[in-house]
């Protein structure tokens, strides 16, 4: 059960009680923790986030451009300015988020210095390093990071990302590459519980991951952070169907801010989210949205455009 | 009621979001059955409730959405016990500070709250607390954008503090924390929750 993912004391990384200590592993991953079964959304502006807050959102997610947009326009894409996520934070009193680019130690160490709540070090950033990702243990602040299947998740881990996503196919509003994330990431775990533990080296090779995390998940049969969906969620039947294959909670981007009513479909993503093995409350909070964002088809799309290709 | 008097007592945990799983395993391990709450006619099966940790908005607005206020109201009022952590500690209070002008206080148990008032997530800490309820050793706290009791009503017992802020309370039925027992490995405040519900459950029957 998931109450052993926070007492586990084996790997010597949970911090010991103390008079008042804080950015330990138990109040990084914990965060995460609190923000499960809900909502995160993306927002590009303070009214955008206090729409997001009103429909029930856990947290949301100041970026200078909606995924979409970064698609539309091209250019480098950057951490947001900083003015926009001071506004962002002081419009709403859930947590905020903001992307770093992969590799970009200090644009994260600028987040945190603002004080934001979770950083997402992200493929839907143009990458700053080709190779290595930011040191996440080095950071009072706790990180989010994407994955394509189970071995890229435990490098981030690795790496102390406190939270893990699916990447999904962010921008595209076509949930075809966040399913077949999730079912690589639930797959693997599955596929790992089922082997011997002199086969688990192989297959920690096999993953290129740490060999110690292969063997916990081996013997707890789940990650030991929270794991999101993400990417190309547009409806709220996307998001329980997300949840349904396993996701803890969803982060939608441009599908409630692209779609004809954002209100709207952000309060019936979070319906959908908590009722997600519930299709006639689905149904009911469907009726009468108006369009959902466009979309794209992701096979359409030439290689040098996909995102979650980036992150290694 | 549970359909057959011996056995132990069913703990709903609200389900609508938040750290569900955690509440289940820890008040599974102190001996109670659970089951996710998130309708009213689940709420009418349970013994007793466990408001989890979560965002507090969230929370308010789906209890209001999937009419679970006048429910959870009057179950409240007829006395069901209720272990709340965090989130559930806001909801549960009289009058919340620094929340959303439309967010839900039950105000079940007496008590002011002030949402985040240790600030944000890079001031969330860990803090080794004293009960002298629970005995040795302290208990591992875990406040992760805790709320801070800024008033705590007549007849409600402080059963912790930490820096001097009231962090631990109850008043008979109700047991609210600023932290998060669930996620700490420490299951001594669920034990505390779910024995004397074992105990009125077979008194009454």
């Amino acid at each position: 059960m998931g109450a052993g993912r926070m007492s586990s004391t084996e790997n010597g990384a949970t911090t010991p009680p103390g008079d008042h200590v804080t950015g330990g592993l138990r109040v990084k991953r914990g965060l995460a923790e609190m923000l499960k079964g809900g909502v995160i959304m993306d927002v590009v502006d303070a009214e955008q986030a206090r729409i997001a807050e009103e429909a029930g959102a856990v947290a949301v997610m100041a970026l200078e451009r909606v995924p979409a947009d970064i698609r539309r326009d091209g250019g480098v894409a950057r951490m947001s300015d900083v003015g926009l996520i001071r506004e962002i934070m002081a419009a709403v009193t859930i947590p905020v988020m903001a992307k770093a680019r992969i590799g970009h130690f200090v644009e994260a160490a600028v987040l945190e210095s603002l004080g934001i709540d979770y950083v997402d070090e992200s493929e839907v950033l143009t990458p700053a390093d080709e190779e290595n990702h930011i040191d996440k243990w080095a950071f009072k602040v706790p990180f989010v990071c994407g994955a394509r299947d189970l071995g890229e998740a435990l490098r981030r881990i690795g790496e102390g990302a406190a939270m893990v996503r699916t990447k999904g196919e962010a921008g595209t509003g076509n949930v075809v590459e966040a399913v077949r994330h999730m079912r690589a990431v639930q797959g693997g775990i599955r596929r790992l519980g089922a082997l011997r533990s002199d086969e688990l080296m192989v297959e920690a090779k096999r993953l290129q991951a740490p060999y110690e995390l292969v063997s916990e998940i081996a013997r707890t049969g789940k990650l030991p952070v929270v794991n999101f969906s993400a990417g190309g969620i547009a409806t709220p039947a996307d998001a329980a169907l997300m949840m349904q294959l396993g996701a803890e909670g969803n982060f939608v981007g441009s599908g409630i801010f692209k779609s004809e009513d954002p209100l709207g479909y952000a309060k019936a993503i979070v319906a959908a989210t908590t009722y997600h093995d519930r299709p006639e409350v689905i149904a009911e909070v469907s009726a009468g949205l108006g369009k959902a964002m466009r979309g794209l088809d992701v096979a359409t799309l030439p290689p040098e455009e996909l995102l979650a290709t980036r992150g290694w | 009621m549970p359909e057959d008097p011996s056995l132990p007592p069913l703990v709903g945990v609200l389900a609508l979001q938040g750290d569900v799983r955690e509440h289940r395993a820890a008040l599974e391990a102190a001996g109670a059955r659970t089951a996710g709450v998130r309708t009213a006619a689940e709420l009418d099966e349970v013994d007793a409730l466990a408001i989890p940790g979560g965002e507090s908005t969230t929370l308010s607005r789906l209890i209001r959405a999937f009419g679970l206020e006048e429910p959870l109201r009057r179950r409240l009022a007829e006395g069901l016990p209720c272990l709340a952590t965090c989130a559930g500690m806001i909801l549960l209070s009289r009058r919340i500070l620094d929340g959303r002008p439309e967010q839900l206080a039950l105000g079940a148990l007496d008590l002011d709250v002030r949402r985040n008032g240790y600030g944000r997530q890079v001031d969330s800490f860990e803090a080794a607390l004293e009960v002298p309820e629970l005995g040795e050793p302290a208990f591992p706290g875990v406040f992760i954008r805790a709320p801070v009791v800024e008033r705590v009503g007549e007849g409600v017992t402080v059963l912790a503090r930490h820096e001097g802020r009231p962090v631990a309370l109850a008043d008979g039925r109700h047991l609210a924390l600023a932290f998060h027992p669930e996620i700490s490995g420490d299951g001594r405040f669920h034990r505390h929750f779910v024995e004397p519900l074992c105990s009125n459950s077979r008194s009454a029957r």
